[in-house]
């Protein structure tokens, strides 16, 4: 179990206000000058020598990221750093409470992170439905203004520095960054294709990139306590500290902060009070957020979570948003819903996921009441694969990934609601 | 040059190509809806997937993958063949099976990929999406049921006709494509999206149900609409032209078409000329051929004779015309019927010299007196472009109108010209193709022609390489008619001053009759419209799509256009209107064929006898130089209304009401 003072997110739970004051004595801010004056391509090595894999789902090693940003920007083109805090995946919650109640370790990470990137500023694109916490938000940049650690001469480190602080409509596809970009430049969220790539041609076509709110906040705390503390979490290639979001039926839900690569039982015994009902009475786990398949209980019991363990398993880590669902769940119903919620989340410009969305929840309604024929079970299958990889973004994939994952593991509780729902119609015929 | 190997052929391809391009280069026929080569890339559609390595182990999109070095591209492996199949299916689940009843029937992309793309069978049994019907305007039928999102009508509204009208609404499978608010597309170029549209979401609203496209004969022809000269296929069934449709040209018009240009045709058959009338008793009767020629022997006029090209004469009429004119004795020809007398003592002065495709090059451009979006609607699109893609700054002179782009205005004062501020007359002396472009309102004021001669010297607009000076006529018959010799120093005020006693009208609406009196006039046109309710004795004629003829457009390129359908009735081509016309007075015109006509006219004008560019040569005339302090007027006030044709259309009448003055019938309404 990860010690308390291996925490980065002390005040994940909001015992302590969030305000300045507070996050400083928490050490937040804390010379950030000198953070700043090792140079701009000394944190990019040292972030890439953590080992920090961006936390917002693909897992993409953050620093290497940020050596894709241009070294001098040209003044009529300067460069921006985006932060994701659009959180919007069934499941994950983690961005909601950093920002509820730590969001100066965003703001420093901003800054920092942007320093390193040579940006101008960072915009901070957050969902719409968290309008507390974008008040939160919009009140921690002004502390930080007010106090001088943003703006002109940021923090005193002789670098000019921006947050500002953008709130979405709800739309989940704004989560998908080139989307966000567009949605923020003001037009319809629809996701660019690529390349060109975020780094070469982003927001209002300047180099930008954009990362998760988690893989931000971590950056300071990195810098201070150094590479070799977060690369000694975690397996190879899999390091740090992660935030777990833990929902559905384990007795205490919650959202910790726990070294990657943690086995799932000793995760749920040790912060979730175990499974409800006991581990006999697990089912599955959708262990990433819902985009990722369902892993079941056999597979996933003593798997670490990280991105690779879970990548075994023909799963993902996500946003390490675990959905545990004890045998009570209707588990074809569950992933419906999953499929519902995609079709509506479609952005609807690209040709597969436009189409595709819709006709896959369709057949999940009939296969949910056992209304449909066998051989459409492998229709289903056919048409996820027709979906995933043939579109603009990942939301085809997302959408396309819980039925597969359904498909394979539970096909003969599928085939056991068509016979016996087709037995029903025999008898009445 | 990067080298890429497309199904086993490696070929080398231009830096900065598309994928799709590079496998069209290799003759691979690569399937698509968004894409098109005109408007931006969008990616949507994924039908145009092809399997490339290196990459990802997945499909890609053709259209937005740009070419690299090395590699292997495959259009015919399975994976494509699948993900065509994919995609195809996807987009016919939503796709209403109406083909028997669709506009698009026979020319339909989703028809003729599915059939080549696409599996035997759907596997789709739910119910199909409904899309509530959009209102476009009064040229823009929609079933948008039908429409599979690929965005190009989206596209072409925004970059290409520069209005922001149409958009999409909606997301994931609600998602549908409107105009704002449901009005009508605000421009004159809305028709291309019909051309545009891969589905039949969006048709032509006036040629719905009228016929099938295998039905109609396809005629290439010139239209005479505009001075642009624009590439057209005139297509006919039996003896009426029932659609135009732009070709491509790439010089003229690349692949649009005005709104005026494509449907003006349901004007041809309305209003029409299709007997001789004389004036008996101040009323126009009925009258033969001969009876009409009697009539116009009997004014005995001698060589007191004069004719007026109207805004569609084409280059063999007025020949012949001339022939006639000549041939009595006289010489007086004018071809601008409202009045204009600009110096014509070199055609280079009064010639769209920079050309419509490189118009799209300038960096600065100055605009004098004109609303080139009405005047050439396809010159105002080059202009766009060359603000859009390439920055370029525009700066004008006249009366403020919306031409789709950021313009500089700077003010309503003919006098500008020879003193512009230091602003513009700094940009256009540091630009490196600058562009001055002179409208017909701007030459009506004295000295503007002079003043912006000048301006083009000072501001060096003429060098190697690059004409910068220009001059947008909007009638399509000028050019050919100043080639001609219909022009007289004065204009037609020096014609009114000689006081011909027998006048020839070619088609001549605009005139202002009342000048003429005393004038026998003779209209030879074929509609009913202004001329020829003014005239003692009318000549039934062909309209430009019922004759073979010449026509040379505002930058001076000479084109052919061929003859699609007869006209009706007793009218008869214009040459041999003036043949016979020739037997009747006693004279000879020197030619009895068509043939022979345009023969002749090559032989007199040999210009016009090379289809391409003609060179005047510059030579700019030393001219006054002192614009008079005046504002400037527009000469068309009517975008869809400024010929006889267009008058006698049910659908130019309803454009004009509807995108013109919509604003005001509905406060009538209230």
């Amino acid at each position: 179990m990860l010690a308390d003072k291996d925490r980065i997110f002390t005040n994940v739970y909001g015992f302590q206000p969030w305000n300045l004051k507070a996050a400083q004595a928490r050490g937040d801010w804390d010379n950030t000058k000198d953070l700043m004056a090792r140079g701009q391509d000394a944190i990019i090595e040292e972030v890439k020598a953590s080992g920090l894999r961006g936390r917002g789902g693909a897992g993409f090693p953050t620093g290497l990221k940020w050596s894709f940003m241009p070294k001098e920007p040209r003044a009529d083109r300067p460069s921006f750093l985006v932060i994701n805090a659009d959180e919007s995946e069934p499941g994950s919650c983690k961005d909601r409470e950093i920002i509820r109640h730590d969001p100066h370790k965003l703001i420093e990470g901003a800054l920092i992170a942007g320093f390193a990137m040579r940006a101008r500023a960072a915009y901070i694109y957050i969902r719409g439905e968290f309008i507390r916490e974008a008040e939160t938000l919009f009140a921690a940049v002004q502390e930080a203004y007010d106090a001088g650690l943003l703006g002109k001469n940021a923090a005193k480190s002789g670098y000019d520095f921006d947050v500002f602080v953008h709130r979405g409509a709800g739309a989940y596809i704004c989560g998908e960054e080139t989307a966000m970009i567009e949605s923020l430049e003001g037009k319809k969220g629809q996701p660019r294709l690529k390349p060109p790539f975020p780094a070469g041609a982003g927001l209002y076509g300047c180099p930008t990139t954009v990362n998760n709110v988690e893989s931000i906040a971590v950056v300071p705390t990195i810098l201070r306590r150094g590479a070799p503390w977060f690369a000694s979490f975690g397996r190879e290639n899999n390091k740090g500290t992660k935030l777990f979001q833990i929902s559905g039926h384990v007795n205490k839900p919650c959202v910790v902060e726990e070294a990657m690569s943690i086995p799932f039982r000793e995760l749920i015994d040790k912060h979730c009070g175990g499974i409800r009902g006991g581990w006999d009475n697990l089912l599955a786990v959708i262990p990433g957020g819902s985009s990722v398949p369902l892993v079941p209980a056999a597979e996933i019991m003593d798997a670490p979570m990280d991105f690779d363990g879970l990548k075994a398993l023909g799963s993902g880590l996500g946003t390490a948003a675990a959905i545990v669902m004890d045998k009570s769940t209707d588990i074809v119903q569950a992933i419906s819903r999953i499929s519902y919620f995609y079709k509506h989340e479609s952005c609807g410009q690209c040709t597969p996921c436009r189409e595709g969305t819709g006709w896959m929840w369709r057949v999940m309604e009939r296969l949910r009441t056992g209304d449909a024929d066998i051989s459409e079970i492998d229709t289903l299958f056919d048409v996820t694969k027709q979906v995933e990889g043939h579109t603009i973004c990942a939301l085809g994939d997302a959408a396309a990934w819980p039925i597969q994952g359904l498909i394979r593991h539970f096909r003969p509780e599928l085939e056991r609601r068509i016979r016996e729902n087709g037995g029903v119609m025999e008898a009445a015929e | 040059m990067p080298k890429v190997t497309v199904d086993g052929q490696e070929l080398g391809v231009p830096q900065g190509a598309t994928v799709l391009q590079a496998c069209e280069m290799a003759g691979k026929e690569i399937p698509r809806f968004c894409y098109h080569e005109r408007l931006s890339i969008a990616g949507n559609c994924r039908m145009c997937l092809v399997e490339v390595s290196p990459g990802p182990p997945k499909p890609q999109a053709s259209c937005a993958l740009p070419v690299a070095e090395g590699q292997v591209i495959r259009t015919d492996s399975p994976m494509v063949k699948k993900a065509r199949e994919g995609v195809m299916e996807f987009l016919l689940i939503n796709h209403p099976l109406d083909c028997p009843i669709c506009d698009q029937g026979g020319e339909c992309d989703l028809q003729d990929q599915s059939v080549a793309y696409g599996r035997g069978a759907s596997r789709y049994d739910e119910n199909k999406r409904a899309v509530t019907e959009k209102y476009m305007g009064p040229i823009v039928k929609t079933v948008m049921t039908r429409c599979i999102q690929c965005t190009r009508c989206v596209r072409f509204a925004e970059e290409v006709a520069g209005v922001e009208d149409i958009g999409a609404i909606y997301r994931g499978e609600n998602m549908q494509i409107t105009t704002y608010l449901e009005h009508a597309i605000q421009s004159e170029l809305s028709g291309n999206v019909v051309d545009l549209c891969p589905v039949g979401a969006l048709t032509s609203k006036p040629y719905a149900f009228e016929a099938r496209p295998w039905e109609l004969t396809k005629t290439l022809g010139i239209d005479m609409m505009d001075a642009v000269g624009t590439n057209v296929r005139i297509d006919s069934r039996g003896r009426q032209v029932l659609r135009v449709l732009p070709r491509v040209n790439d010089d003229v018009n690349e692949e649009w078409a005005s709104d005026k240009t494509r449907h003006h045709v349901d004007g041809l058959i309305r209003r029409r000329l299709d007997r001789p009338y004389v004036r008996r008793n101040g009323k126009l009767e009925e009258a033969t051929w001969s009876e009409a020629f009697d009539a116009i022997k009997a004014v005995n006029a001698g060589s007191s004779v004069a004719a007026i090209a109207g805004d569609m004469a084409d280059c063999e009429t007025m020949f012949a015309a001339k022939a006639l004119v000549n041939a009595l004795g006289s010489d007086l020809l004018e071809g601008r019927q409202t009045g204009l007398a600009y110096d014509v003592t070199s055609l280079s002065a009064v010639n769209f010299n920079t050309t419509i495709a490189e118009a799209e090059n300038a960096d600065v451009i100055l605009l004098v007196g004109t609303n080139l979006r009405w005047e050439a609607p396809l010159i105002n699109t080059r202009v766009r472009k060359a603000v859009w893609k390439k920055g370029a700054k525009v700066f004008a002179i006249g009366p403020e109108v919306d031409l789709t782009y950021k313009t500089e205005w700077l003010g309503n004062d003919a006098s500008l010209v020879a003193k512009l501020p230091k602003a513009a007359l700094d940009a256009l002396k540091g630009a490196e193709r600058p562009m001055l472009i002179f409208g017909g309102g701007a030459l009506a004021v004295p000295g503007v022609h002079g003043a912006g001669l000048a301006l083009a010297k000072s501001v060096n607009a003429v060098k190697d390489g690059w004409n910068g000076f220009n001059v947008v006529h909007f009638s399509a018959a000028r050019m050919g008619a100043l080639m001609l010799g219909y022009a007289q120093p004065g204009g037609i005020k020096d014609i009114v001053a000689k006081k011909p006693k027998l006048t020839f009208f070619l088609g001549a609406d605009e005139v202002d009759f009342g000048a003429f009196a005393d004038s026998f006039k003779v209209y030879v046109g074929h509609h009913g419209d202004k001329g020829a309710h003014a005239a003692d004795v009318i000549l039934p004629a062909a309209a430009w799509t019922e004759k073979d003829f010449t026509t040379v457009n505002t930058e001076g390129r000479v084109q052919r256009s061929e003859k699609a359908v007869f006209a009706p009735g007793d009218a008869r081509e214009d040459w041999s209107i003036f043949r016979a016309l020739a037997d009747a007075l006693g004279v000879s015109v020197g030619f009895d064929s068509f043939d022979q006509c345009r023969a002749a006219m090559i032989a007199a004008v040999p210009a016009l006898g090379v289809e391409g560019l003609v060179d005047y040569g510059w030579a700019p005339p030393k001219l006054d130089a002192k614009p008079e302090a005046r504002e400037i007027g527009l000469p068309i006030k009517d975008f869809y209304l400024t010929n006889a044709i267009c008058r006698a259309s049910p659908t130019m009448q309803r454009c004009s009401d509807e995108i013109l003055h919509g604003a005001e019938l509905a406060e009538a309404a209230e």
